[in-house]
């Protein structure tokens, strides 16, 4: 038959460009790029039969950090500014009174802790407290404990902490974490300064 | 020079425009992987705080977010300039947290429960009362994993600084 001979006629794809256009308008429209970032923490369970016996932990192994409602740091009885937090942090948790971490290199201060295994960072803010002074001392603390970590992993790796890919050198990064063991503790906040 | 070219007024012949809708495709695709739909209307204002040890938020199933701060200026006549926590499209008060939180966890796959993670989206100015109160209901609803989100800052000195 000669009718089937006849070829089809082309689909007109003119329009093609004004229904992709479409589309693309109401996705620019309708999403937004931004990553959520942030700092990730975990609260404690709220268990009163955990909580009546506390093990006893001593004086020194303890670093107090309060924050006052006009957003002031008070660290260990002396008034602090927030750029200095960090190192004072550091300076503690690596301290080594006892001897017994080979890899710190602190001053072994018979006023400070013991090991990192034992240093306790307790923090405690009053209700009056900004939250954007909340996150920049959460902040210092974590940086502290990362800080002591890399400084870690290029001695016994040879490689950067932060670096490292979650996936393949699961094994290592738990061993640095363990080595540093962060230890932050927060009180309820108190309600002085309203 | 015996050749006189003769101006046809033929016109132009037309651009090809048959790679165009590759192309806005090609842009469409790119938008669609790249991008995530807008959770919420925010009501509240939010200007997160700034930090430098953050991590991203990998799965965005996974992330319920509780955003607090004051009301924007066109819900002040109406709510003030009190600090307020909202939950999906509308404000809710403190009460409203254990509910919210359980029917999200509900609302999640049975495997993926125990992972479910709780965004606080606050203002740098609220003050740690509302959060305190917040975590605390949190913790009664047995979410215990959170982030504070944050923003990386641009240099170091923009962390110090008194107005961060």
């Amino acid at each position: 038959m000669a009718r089937n001979k006849r070829a089809i006629p082309e689909i007109n794809a003119g329009s093609m460009a004004d229904i992709a256009f479409l589309l693309l308008i109401f996705y620019l429209v309708t999403t937004t790029m931004d990553t959520d970032k942030g700092i990730n923490r975990k609260l404690p369970p709220i268990d009163d039969e955990l909580v009546q016996d506390p093990p006893p932990i001593k004086e020194r192994n303890i670093f107090t950090v309060l924050v006052n409602s006009n957003d002031q740091l008070l660290v260990e009885d002396e008034y602090l500014e927030i750029s200095e937090l960090r190192a004072k942090a550091m300076e503690f948790i690596d301290n080594n009174g006892d001897g017994s971490c080979e890899f710190c290199k602190g001053y072994g201060v018979s006023t400070s802790s013991d090991n990192p295994d034992k240093a306790v960072i307790s923090l405690q803010n009053d209700r009056g407290t900004s939250y954007g002074m909340y996150v920049k001392v959460q902040n210092e603390l974590v940086a502290a404990y990362e800080d002591l970590r890399e400084r870690y992993a290029e001695e016994e790796y040879g490689r950067s902490y932060r670096g490292m890919d979650p996936e393949e050198d699961e094994e290592i990064i738990k061993e640095i974490k363990n080595a540093y063991q962060q230890k932050i503790s927060e009180a309820e906040p108190l309600n002085i300064g309203g | 020079m015996a050749v006189i070219k003769k101006k046809k007024d033929k016109a132009l012949p037309a651009v090809n425009t048959s790679a165009l809708p590759d192309i806005v495709f090609m842009l469409l695709f790119f938008f669609m992987v790249a991008t995530v739909m807008r959770e919420v209307d925010l009501k509240v204002s939010v200007n997160k705080p700034q930090a430098t040890e953050i991590q991203k938020l990998e799965r965005k199933s996974l992330v319920t977010y509780i955003y607090a701060g004051s009301p924007r200026q066109k819900y002040q006549d109406k709510f003030g300039k009190t600090p307020r926590i909202q939950l999906n499209d509308a404000f809710a008060s403190i009460d409203d947290l254990q509910p919210f939180v359980i029917q999200e966890r509900e609302a999640k796959a049975e495997e993926d429960r125990p992972m479910m993670t709780m965004s606080i989206k606050a203002d740098k100015s609220v003050k740690m009362g509302l959060i305190s109160d917040i975590k605390l209901e949190l913790r009664k609803a047995q979410a215990y994993k959170i982030n504070y989100s944050s923003l990386q800052p641009k240099n170091a000195e923009a962390l110090y600084s008194a107005d961060n």
